[in-house]
């Protein structure tokens, strides 16, 4: 399949979805770290790409939504920001709401 | 001109920032000495007014584009109304240390 494909798989049939370095529980990267652990605080169940492991989406997702790096977070299916962003959603206390919500959606 | 003063002139020139601290945090990171790779940025300007933060951090992203798909390998960045900065009282989150994932 082709990656832009791919990606767009794994962005639509997800509700919430982290394409990081490494994995939550191995992160590989400071700010992939943070960011896995800020959409753990919330409770809600994610899923994540390890972008480390597939270099062709590593390759490719800067250009799928125009945002030049790692990590990325989709919620309810759109970029909803790299790593500073939903840091700052956890901290305003936003960022439980929209996760929730997007599950919600999804099972709708 | 060192890529911390070509991200310094592009953001001054382009939001008038009321504010603005652009800190090479290479060395908290795997890399040689003297390195210009990671940057932290905090802005503060009249022009993120009613814009959300992803389109704020997209104008950043568009403004470095060309560094960003050169040399530059992570840029943190913070970015704020004048009404906000005050609010906060200039805090911003420390960055991450670097766990050595590559680029």
């Amino acid at each position: 399949m082709d990656v832009m494909q791919r990606i767009d798989d794994a962005v639509k049939s997800n509700p919430v979805v982290i394409f990081m370095k490494g994995t939550p529980q191995m992160p590989s990267c400071g700010f992939s770290a943070r960011a896995a652990e800020a959409l753990i605080s919330t409770g809600v169940e994610f899923s994540y790409v390890n972008v480390l492991t597939d270099p062709e989406i590593f390759e490719n997702l800067p250009r799928y939504a125009d945002w030049p790096t790692f990590p990325q977070i989709y919620i309810n299916h759109e970029l909803t920001g790299g790593g500073d962003i939903i840091l700052e959603m956890m901290q305003n206390g936003q960022l439980k709401g929209v996760c929730e919500e997007a599950v919600a959606a999804d099972k709708a | 001109m060192s890529l911390q003063t070509v991200i310094e002139k592009k953001l001054s020139d382009l939001f008038s920032p009321e504010y603005l601290l652009v800190e090479n945090e290479s060395h908290m990171h795997n890399v040689p000495a003297g390195s210009e790779m990671h940057f932290k940025v905090q802005i503060v300007t009249d022009s993120f007014e009613n814009q959300t933060l992803i389109n704020r951090h997209r104008a950043i992203n568009n403004a470095l584009k060309e560094e960003l798909a050169g040399p530059i390998h992570a840029l943190s960045m913070h970015t704020f109304t004048p009404d906000e900065w005050a609010k906060r009282n200039g805090q911003v989150q420390d960055s991450p240390p670097c766990q050595g994932g590559g680029k």
